[in-house]
């Protein structure tokens, strides 16, 4: 014991060098970031205290200690509009040994995030082809879209319901208004209420979020309007169940039992619930389309119905439906972004091919 | 007008909405997490009102039309009803003003029906059995999907059969070369498959909300005129 003392008494510790600091970027403000150059006693030393110095202060008080073999400190605590200087200490046992002091440095806050200046440009791009072929669109260009049976075989799935004289389940996903799958479940719910309207076929749609509940209705009920049978909506078609999961599945199943639907739909975002409505819809025989993005959920629907719609086809759903030109235009701007990521992709990978392989020897 | 107010307001908070991203001041932040936090809650207060009254009336109807059956109705009114008085006045852990902790006579035992006692053993169990019945129609749906109907269904078949044997522990101890494909499997084909849906999702996605941005989608709005 004797001994560990005199010998850690006896050790002179290097301190750290080359202190750095800087203000944190593309944040909030409130960061410095503080860098050094470990210790050449670093194997030994228990880790480094960090000491901070506040500009027209006299002394520094210590705001964290980090272990050894690490060269680098996040200062959350710092006040935008004072500046700091910092001390880094080599700590063993009760020896420190002081680096010379930092640079002074003041955190602020950005207006703009430079690592994102990729997504910013990526997203005009986009957004300037979708908008040129809406142009084009309105001009009256022929937008060719190909043919996606899932949404092929809605008027059939109507009709079928129709001749059958039973109604039709859709069921707008269990997600909330703010997911983009519910909102093209609920665009794709504003054409088949169109035909259901004309058919006079019954349509029931029950729904886990009240949000969702009120603008489907609103949706159905405007559906109706359009094609000119307002008389025939009924406001109890359209209704709020749960927003428990499961017991929404429940009710779903339920339905499904008793009310024994032709055409069963569901379109837009579903998790563990959707094999169980799925192939509860197949075992009471009704003909089902399904629509989601949720990946996990594709292939227990592609299973269990007789049409899904996989990821951005459901997206597409509402132009393919509608064949209105704008939203073909879109459409169409949409897939052009997709190739656009193809092509990097493709660059890329070559490009990572021809440095990785030794045998071309071309860089 | 009943038009452009809900166009106005979807152009305004949408681009409002995608600034936070790209601008990280604490101005922008703060107003997005108040946003965020607060003002959405208090719209999903409101809508809560909507969807009780849906229940509500829904079941009414059922009962007063006297469709099939109705009888059930009543259970689920009165269920709401005895559960809305519980939550309200007894409190989340019977710390209301509504006594819902009864020591029964005789007993050294207590009879709780606060809010969370109904919830942990009514509405979990019920949920953990809707759940648990995943197991029995995952395995009606393998048996569909995994039919070797043709040479898609086939790979599918085999692809499956590989990476089920492999998670066997004796399977791979004994064959643990069927580890690394199974592993293959499901980083390289299945990872690129996923890959390229979420790319489409992605701009899908994208593409849909500038759309409703600027109007171009209205059918959330109920139609496109």
């Amino acid at each position: 014991m004797i001994t560990s003392v005199i010998v850690t008494f006896l050790i002179a510790i290097a301190p750290p060098s080359a202190v750095r600091t800087w203000d944190n970027p593309n944040d909030a403000g409130g960061v410095i970031r503080i860098a050094w150059q470990l210790s050449p006693d670093d194997s030994i030393i228990d880790g480094y205290e960090i000491l901070r110095l506040t500009e027209g202060e006299k002394e520094s008080k210590s705001i964290g200690f980090i272990g050894r073999s690490r060269n680098c400190y996040i200062d959350d605590e710092a006040e935008d509009k004072l500046r700091y200087q910092y001390q880094v200490a080599a700590v063993k046992d009760t020896i420190r040994s002081y680096s010379e002091p930092s640079n002074f440095a003041q955190s602020s806050a950005q207006w703009f995030n430079t690592e994102r200046i990729n997504v910013l440009v990526f997203a005009g791009i986009f957004i300037f082809l979708i908008l040129w072929f809406i142009t084009k669109a309105k001009k009256g260009a022929n937008l060719f879209v190909r043919r996606i049976a899932g949404l092929s075989a809605v008027e059939e799935a109507v009709g079928r319901a129709t001749e059958m004289g039973k109604p039709i389940l859709y069921v707008p996903g269990l997600s909330s208004m703010d997911d983009v799958a519910t909102i093209a479940g609920l665009n794709i719910l504003a054409e088949v209420a169109k035909k259901t309207a004309q058919y006079e076929t019954k349509l029931i749609v029950p729904n886990r979020d009240p949000i969702v509940y009120t603008v489907a209705r609103e949706v159905v009920k405007e559906a109706y309007t359009q094609v000119g049978r307002p008389d025939a909506f009924n406001p109890d078609s359209v209704y709020f169940v749960t927003d428990s999961q499961f017991a929404f599945a429940a009710a779903v199943d339920g339905i499904m039992t008793r009310e024994n639907p032709a055409t069963n739909f569901f379109m837009g975002y579903f998790w563990a619930e959707s094999l169980i409505m799925a192939e509860t819809g197949a075992a009471t025989g009704a003909i089902q389309i399904a629509g989601t993005d949720a990946v996990m959920q594709l292939p227990f629907f592609i299973t269990a119905c007789d049409y899904t719609l996989i990821g951005e086809e459901l997206y597409a759903a509402s132009a393919y439906l509608s064949r209105e030109p704008l939203l073909l235009g879109a459409l169409k701007g949409q897939d052009f972004g997709k190739a656009i990521i193809v092509g990097v992709l493709l660059f890329a990978t070559l490009v990572a091919l021809l440095l990785n392989l030794p045998v071309l020897n071309l860089f | 007008m009943k038009r452009r107010i809900p166009l106005a307001i979807v152009f305004i908070f949408g681009v409002l909405g995608a600034i936070p991203f790209l601008v990280p001041h604490r101005i922008i932040q703060d107003a997005d997490n108040e946003f965020r936090n607060s003002v959405l809650r208090i719209i999903v207060a409101f809508s809560l009102v909507l969807g009780v009254g849906s229940i509500i009336r829904h079941h009414y109807e059922k009962i007063r039309r006297k469709r099939e059956n109705w009888q059930y109705s009543y259970v689920t009114l009165i269920s709401l009803v005895i559960t809305a008085i519980i939550g309200l006045f007894g409190g989340i852990e019977a710390n209301g003003i509504l006594p819902t902790r009864f020591l029964v006579p005789f007993t050294k035992y207590t009879f709780h029906f606060d809010i969370q006692t109904l919830y942990t053993n009514i509405m979990v169990p019920l949920g953990a059995t809707m759940f648990s019945l995943l197991a029995f129609f995952m395995t009606s749906a393998a048996y569909r999907a995994f039919r070797a109907r043709n040479i898609e269904a086939t790979i599918l078949l085999f692809s499956a059969f590989v990476v089920m044997l492999a998670a066997v522990p004796l399977v791979s101890r004994v064959f643990p070369k069927l580890s690394f494909f199974s592993e293959w499997i499901l980083t390289v084909p299945n990872t690129a498959a996923k890959r390229g849906l979420g790319f489409g999702i992605a701009l899908g996605s994208m593409a849909t909300s500038l759309k409703i941005i600027l109007g171009i989608e209205r059918g959330w709005l109920g139609g496109t005129q």
